[in-house]
């Protein structure tokens, strides 16, 4: 692409995110939803979450792992298991990295 | 002299902005996620150095997008000279998730005017939101939320431009092995986590990660899209389960 062309991407790609994130915040009145739907869209930020991160835990190139030996899925699971004991977002993130990165660079996983 | 007035003026209005509780609760909330995003957004940039766009237009695409999963999506098409409506089409397919963000916003800030409606949902991102319901698992009458909002948000936006225009500059220094990314991916697991409050939010999540990963080979990232409505049809059949499964019994 042309830096014009990416220029022009770029705005597209603005525009498209804007328009996602104010949707329901434009009109003051509610939108007419069939209550399930109203219901059922409680669930969709929990899997929207899930659905972003699941991918990058058990992919590779777009193929699922085919080994238990992957430093990923322990860091994942340290990080959960680290969660569940302490509840706490920043020691989630640095003891589920930690294991990875011990797992790669000392197991060469 | 008036310009400096006006500036002066700015820093006081800044200052005592900063200064309200709710601004500094939420604040203080988005820290400990700041370790996350900064490697996400080292990694956002480092790959959009590689993409070769040239350090200005990727600053300039990162900062009015503002939506790394976004962006992150739309470089390999960017570097593939994919048609220009194949980056959009992903780019609304990776977004989609925030209209169900922008959905439960709803109630919080309904009283504000809608430019400030607007310009609060530029800020939207995965970060913030978890760190929301978390705090305001319902609207408190008179609570000024868009306040603890802000505090997060802005703390975000800090962390998230700042490390991303080093990843931009930095761009080649930082070898991929490290797996800096991962952090980013802790970061969004830890978030999954603090929305797991019902065993249906359970349910949700699992389908949902079990969809994205079946149908990820899917043109467009649509399988975030067919992920979320999985999710949302199971939740509504539990929600629907349930009092039945109740009634039959004598």
């Amino acid at each position: 692409m042309s830096a014009l062309e990416i220029f022009i991407t770029s705005l597209g790609m603005a525009a498209i995110t804007l328009s996602c994130r104010a949707s329901f915040l434009l009109s003051k009145e509610d939108l007419p939803m069939p209550r399930w739907l109203r219901e059922g869209l409680r669930y969709a930020p929990t899997a929207a979450l899930a659905a972003v991160v699941a991918p990058e835990l058990v992919l590779t190139q777009g193929h699922l792992i085919h080994t238990w030996q992957d430093a990923r899925i322990f860091g994942a699971l340290a990080g959960l298991a680290f969660y569940a004991w302490r509840r706490s977002l920043f020691g989630t993130i640095v003891c589920g990295t930690g294991v990875m990165l011990a797992l790669r660079f000392q197991l060469g996983w | 002299m008036s310009l400096k007035s006006c500036l002066e003026s700015l820093r006081v209005e800044a200052l005592a902005f900063a200064r309200r509780p709710l601004v500094r609760e939420g604040a203080r909330d988005a820290v400990p996620m700041a370790i996350g995003i900064a490697a996400w957004g080292i990694v956002a940039g480092v790959a959009m150095a590689k993409s070769g766009m040239g350090v200005p237009l990727a600053i300039f695409m990162s900062v009015i997008t503002y939506a790394g999963s976004a962006q992150i999506a739309a470089l390999p098409l960017i570097a593939a000279d994919a048609p220009m409506w194949v980056v959009w089409a992903t780019t609304l397919c990776v977004s989609l998730r925030f209209m169900a963000f922008s959905f439960h916003y709803r109630p919080y800030f309904a009283h504000l005017p809608r430019g400030q409606r607007v310009a609060l949902s530029f800020l939207m991102g995965d970060t913030n939101f978890a760190l929301f319901v978390r705090r305001f698992a319902e609207p408190a009458p008179g609570c000024k939320h868009e306040e603890y909002f802000l505090g997060s948000a802005l703390m975000t936006f800090g962390v998230w431009q700042g490390s991303l225009t080093l990843g931009i500059v930095a761009g080649h220094g930082i070898p991929a092995s490290w797996g800096l990314g991962f952090a980013g991916s802790m970061a969004l697991l830890a978030l999954t986590c603090t929305q797991l409050r019902s065993p249906s939010t359970w349910v949700a999540a699992v389908v949902a990660a079990c969809a994205a990963v079946a149908a990820y080979a899917l043109p467009l990232k649509l399988n975030i899209v067919v992920a979320i409505a999985a999710a949302v049809a199971v939740g509504v059949m539990a929600d629907h389960a349930r009092p039945a499964r109740r009634g039959t019994k004598p």
